[in-house]
């Protein structure tokens, strides 16, 4: 496991969403708001953006395999020779924005700041943002697994075009999105209208704001959450909350682990090392923050596909429940395994 | 032996320092007169007496050079390549029709140039020529005989006679994607470095591999030896060097391992006539290592960016360096 420091680096914030969705209005919109802040962007296709920015630069996502046996373990060849030359002119913006085609896999673009050295010394992956259109996301994700893939990577979804469904629509393609990932910050929007500052400068790949690992719910639908019981073994963890329809994923969804018990960390790395090495392909995103025995400090982690990225991080507090909890995002995840696995690691 | 080498033998007092002002991304010399290129706009030249003057020569980033005795040709994210010679004089090569930025930049016998865009690699010799591969170029290096150039892309590398018009270019295959390349002096040996932390090889006789590995980071500079016997890496916590003198090169030896630190070697230049070659390291410590014996000189002490740039003039008297946070300067050997 690195450790990766963020400080003086340029945020790097991944946007999203298959075709039609919205990404490019929400671009406009980030880049034409008095925010008085300078991104540089790599766009696909050139010319859809209406501001003129020298710094707008166009991609060719060219995914590449790494050379060592791993298929999972791939990098945005073009995003390693852009940003390098970006970062020539790194006085010159702020922060950078990624715009993917609608059929782009995030993982890619997330693993090259993790994968190449000389990318993540100097930029940080700020978070993954999905636009999903809200009449049409429901179909996308039966017949397109690039739509999935991005609603399940997301650190931050947008349902967009609320204006063109039914409030039932709504709810439905909500609670969609929420059996494949309900830890994203969610938010529904008309025409991408959405403050910035809950799209940019997240924070979602600092492992110092790993702070809290619980489902996000829309604020003012009209429910008190209890989460705790949500979250014991072997309950559902999302019945029916926020009165929303209960649809498990076919295969894509969210294994939450919990655990009351301080672990044992010569237990646990070799597990989670083994897991990410047998379930890789299908993991897409993971998370944990981890009580360790005779240890006073949390153990953070996170990781996309075979990557893990982990560090300790602040003290318990003295009236804190030292709480470990870890999930994982992906596909046909093999829950009692990593559930056992998992509970196999108690020091 | 410590990571600040204070027991060292040291020529640091005989530094020029040159302000750059701007991260140094590569360092010429033009005759006398030393060249900093900056990762933006400018280039400055500078010789041990008398002021530096700077030079713009792109509208933006720069984001490759190479040089022979008389200029030095960049190219930028302007979609300029542009020629600059000692006096500041500066012509332009080429302009990308689509304003693309130019990758990569290598210089052949003559006066031939070649460069890249995205998927497409240009030379310029008598006439301009293209290849377009099936990738982003990764690098290109002129082979030493003949009218030849490798263009490393993904999954390989292509050899391209840019003047046989029907011959199909040939190609060279190994998984992976192919960041940079050189060829050795002798013409019997490519070498590419990859974005995994390793260096590829093939021998052009046979197409036989060679896999340098080891290394802690991916391998961004590469120089060979006066000699051609050695071909010096960075990407490690010390100066390797695989030996190139049998018909085999490195294959089935040791790597040699010099100066080992704390650090990691960031930037190698090989000396134009002596086995020497000046190591840069993260924390801004320079060596000049030498390669028979591993005897050590320190030219810089550990500052705080890493060294980025680093150039022998053509008589080895002078390095010239650069770093990370706009440090520069000549240090005179002579």
């Amino acid at each position: 496991m690195s450790e990766l420091s963020s400080a003086g680096k340029i945020p790097v914030t991944v946007l999203t969403g298959y075709l039609g969705a919205g990404k490019t209005t929400l671009l406009n919109r980030i880049l034409s708001e008095p925010h008085g802040k300078r991104y540089a962007v790599i766009v696909n296709e050139f010319g859809e953006i209406g501001i003129d920015n020298d710094l707008v630069v166009g991609a060719d996502e060219e995914v590449f395999e790494m050379n060592n046996g791993c298929i999972c373990c791939t990098v945005r060849g073009d995003l390693v020779r852009i940003l390098d030359g970006l970062m020539r002119r790194k006085g010159k913006f702020d922060a950078i924005i990624v715009e993917t085609t609608g059929l782009a896999d995030p993982a890619p673009v997330a693993q090259t700041f993790f994968i190449d050295e000389n990318v993540g010394r100097r930029t940080k992956l700020d978070a993954v943002v999905t636009v999903a259109d809200a009449k049409w996301l429901k179909d996308r994700l039966k017949d397109a697994p690039e739509a999935k893939n991005q609603i399940a990577f997301a650190d931050v979804i947008l349902i967009n075009k609320t204006d063109l469904v039914s409030a039932e629509e709504l709810s439905d393609v909500e609670a969609r999105i929420r059996s494949i990932n309900p830890y994203a910050k969610l938010h529904k929007t008309e025409r991408a209208k959405i403050a910035l500052d809950q799209v940019l400068d997240r924070k979602a790949f600092d492992l110092d704001r790993i702070l809290d690992i619980e489902p996000d719910f829309l604020a003012g639908d009209g429910h008190d959450h209890d989460h705790d019981h949500h979250h014991e073994h072997g309950h559902e963890h999302h019945h029916g909350h926020g009165g929303l329809k209960h649809y498990h994923d076919e295969d894509m969804k969210s294994v939450s682990l919990k655990s009351e018990k301080p672990l044992d960390p010569d237990k646990f790395f070799p597990w989670v090392q083994n897991l990410v090495q047998i379930e890789g392909p299908n993991i897409l995103r993971c998370k944990g923050i981890l009580s360790f025995k005779n240890d006073d400090e949390r153990f953070v982690f996170q990781g996309v596909h075979m990557i893990l990225d982990g560090d300790h991080q602040q003290p318990w507090r003295k009236d804190e429940q030292r709480l470990s909890r870890a999930v994982f995002i992906g596909r046909n995840l093999p829950e009692e395994t990593i559930r056992r696995g998992f509970e196999s690691c108690i020091a | 032996m410590t990571d600040s080498r204070s027991e060292t033998v040291s020529v640091v007092e005989r530094t020029y320092a040159v302000a750059a002002a701007g991260a140094v991304i590569a360092t010429h010399f033009l005759g006398h007169t030393a060249v900093f290129v900056l990762g933006e706009e400018t280039m400055v030249f500078a010789e041990p007496k008398g002021e530096p003057r700077r030079v713009a020569v792109h509208d933006g980033a720069i984001l490759a050079t190479a040089a022979d005795e008389k200029r030095v040709v960049s190219s930028g994210d302007d979609g300029k390549l542009a020629a600059t010679n000692a006096k500041g004089e500066i012509r332009t090569l080429a302009t990308d029709e689509k304003h693309r930025w130019i990758d990569h930049v290598a210089l052949g016998r003559g006066s031939a140039v070649a460069w890249s865009a995205g998927k497409t690699a240009f030379v310029q010799g008598k006439e301009q020529r293209e290849l377009e591969v099936l990738s982003t170029v990764g690098g290109l290096a002129f082979l030493p005989k003949g009218f030849r150039l490798a263009v490393a892309h993904y999954n390989g590398a292509t050899l391209w006679f840019p003047n046989a018009t029907g011959a199909a270019a040939e190609k060279l295959e190994w998984k992976g994607s192919h960041l940079g390349a050189t060829v050795s002096p002798d013409g019997r040996f490519l070498v590419t470095s990859m974005q995994e932390p390793m260096l590829h090889g093939w021998r052009l006789a046979d197409g036989k591999h060679m896999r340098m590995s080891g290394y802690a980071t991916r391998v961004t500079s590469l120089a060979w030896t006066a000699d051609g016997d050695w071909l010096a890496t960075s990407g490690a916590t010390q100066l390797i060097l695989w030996p190139f003198q049998g018909k085999d090169g490195p294959m089935g030896k040791e790597p040699r391992l010099l100066a080992p630190s704390d650090h990691r070697v960031t930037t190698v230049a090989a000396h134009p006539g002596q086995g020497i070659v000046a190591t840069g390291f993260d924390h801004g410590m320079i060596l000049l290592i030498r390669v028979a014996d591993g005897a050590e000189i320190l030219a810089r002490k550990p500052a705080a960016a890493p060294v980025t740039a680093l150039g022998w003039s053509p008589d080895g008297q002078s390095l010239a360096f650069g770093t990370e946070d706009g440090d520069a300067g000549i240090i005179d050997l002579s």
